[in-house]
């Protein structure tokens, strides 16, 4: 017999009355505004709008807040949230050699048309806890430089030419491109499915996969062929106009991981590729997503699937932190009836080992 | 009207600030009037990327996006564009669309060319703070002090 437990009513209520009692803190302080989190929290920010896969600054920033700072809370509020809005349609894919570009840099070139931009980085700071962070005192304005607009080719364009390099894929465009928001993951997958996956998966769950693999696990020998990081067009085709016009701008990060080679009887060796594509500043998360492109690539390279790294369905199956975290935390929800049967069954086979033991004497 | 400067008009709509397309309704003068056809409403449009860089497109993740379609009295329909949740800025682009359709030159020189000037000024703000980050190599000589 099923017996369902009510209860509990006025304890939640409570419950969320002190959350938010805890959030706001000390009322003393003055409360965090939205604007604040974008302006001076914008990694954050960008990386709840990345694994949440929804650019908007406002409702990144609101879930921040919302979720005490607490960026997979921040991520789930944010993927809930979308589910409510309809899709107007699919963007004409963005061209990120057309780029406002931030920063752009590359380990293996060092003279590229359009050359190295350091952009707002940690690179080469310190990292010293800063006092004058703390004091919240005035920061001079950034140098400026005279620079014209100036076309950046992406390095892998550079070295195609030449035939090094795995040029990119077939550009005839497939008829349906999966949407794993759409249609249920069926694998093996295509790139197209795994690389919306991976944009979206967790940042410290793709950094442990991509680190396994420059430490042994599915050696892929990567260089950066480039990082940049700057804003792009979003254009959508509009029906009522007959043509795309321009949503405005969006900051992503692309990362071209350019790794060793592969080459057959035909063709001759050349220089494979992972890639990274994310939302935002983050330069981390798109490295190790184009580690994980390029070690789940080992089915198409004919190469052994050996480590963790290249398995697919494994990578792609817990690679998403909301999903994770549902999975984890309902542990800690009403397990009673569970465990009532469970103590029934460690009780009875207590019982017949007793009854054996007897019996054998 | 050919297709090329309507749709360099919107794109310099969506590109720019709320404030300033707002500042540019409140300051035209002779108002149309005009009614809703459509929202202004939000939703969601997948942006895609391409594998590579220049591949197969792949769905990279959402954008808030707010539309809105008005028609002015005189008949022109406009329809308004741009990423976010801003709905009035949706419901302006929309107006100063249709509002081109039948006067493009006013548009143009009070509305869009102002709303250019101030884009591309903040970007080449942006590309000489960025250009001062751009790293000049050189190579020392063994010996050389």
């Amino acid at each position: 017999m099923y017996v369902a437990v009510k209860g509990g009513e006025a304890a939640i209520a409570n419950a969320h009355a002190l959350l938010a009692d805890r959030r706001r803190g000390d009322r003393q302080v003055p409360a965090l505004g939205i604007e604040q989190i974008i302006q001076q929290l914008g990694l954050a920010v960008d990386r709840c709008m990345a694994e949440g896969s929804l650019y908007d600054r406002e409702l990144a920033a609101l879930a921040i807040i919302q979720s005490r700072g607490d960026l997979i809370e921040a991520i789930f509020l944010v993927r809930a949230y979308r589910t409510t809005l309809p899709r107007f349609g699919y963007s004409v894919p963005i061209d990120t050699a057309n780029m406002l570009i931030e920063r752009r840099v590359s380990a293996t070139f060092k003279d590229l048309p359009g050359g190295q931009m350091l952009g707002p980085t940690f690179d080469y700071t310190h990292r010293l806890l800063d006092p004058v962070v703390a004091e919240g005192g005035d920061v001079a304005a950034p140098v400026r430089r005279p620079a014209d607009p100036e076309q950046a080719p992406r390095v892998t364009d550079l070295l195609a030419h030449e035939g090094l390099i795995e040029p990119d894929t077939t550009h005839d465009d497939k008829p349906d491109i999966g949407d794993l928001t759409r249609e249920p993951l069926q694998y093996p997958l295509d790139r197209d499915l795994r690389l919306q996956a991976l944009a979206r998966g967790d940042e410290g769950f793709l950094l442990a996969l991509g680190y396994s693999t420059q430490r042994g696990y599915a050696r892929t020998h990567p260089f950066v062929g480039e990082i940049r990081i700057g804003e792009v067009e979003v254009e959508l085709d509009i029906a009522e106009l007959g043509f795309a016009v321009s949503l405005g701008r969006v900051r992503v990060t692309e990362c071209q991981m350019v790794n060793q080679f592969k080459g057959s009887a035909k063709v001759p060796p050349q220089f494979t590729r992972g890639y990274g594509l994310v939302f935002g500043q983050s330069e981390r998360k798109a490295m190790s997503m184009s580690l994980c492109d390029r070690a789940l690539r080992a089915r198409e390279f004919g190469e052994d699937v050996v480590a963790p790294a290249q398995d697919e369905e494994f990578v792609i199956s817990h690679l998403d932190n909301v999903q994770s975290t549902g999975f984890v935390e309902h542990l800690k929800l009403p397990h009673y009836v569970d465990f009532q049967a469970e103590l029934d069954v460690v009780r009875r086979m207590r019982a017949e080992q007793e009854t054996q033991k007897e019996a054998a004497e | 009207m050919t297709i090329e400067p309507r749709r360099l008009a919107l794109n310099a709509l969506a590109a720019a600030e709320s404030a300033a397309l707002a500042q540019h309704w409140t300051d035209w003068t002779e108002k149309p009037e005009f009614r809703a056809l459509r929202g202004p409403e939000t939703g969601l449009v997948m942006v895609r990327g391409r594998a590579g860089g220049g591949g197969a497109p792949f769905n990279l993740g959402e954008a808030s996006v707010s539309r809105a379609s008005v028609r002015l009295a005189s008949g022109e329909v406009g329809h308004g564009y741009c990423l976010g949740r801003d709905l009035e800025k949706a419901r302006l682009i929309a107006v100063f669309d249709a509002l081109f359709q039948r006067d493009p030159e006013r548009v143009e020189a009070e509305v869009l060319a102002p709303l250019r000037a101030v884009v591309s000024q903040g970007d080449q703000q942006r590309r000489e703070e960025s250009a001062a980050t751009k790293v000049d190599f050189f190579t020392m000589v063994r010996g050389d002090v």
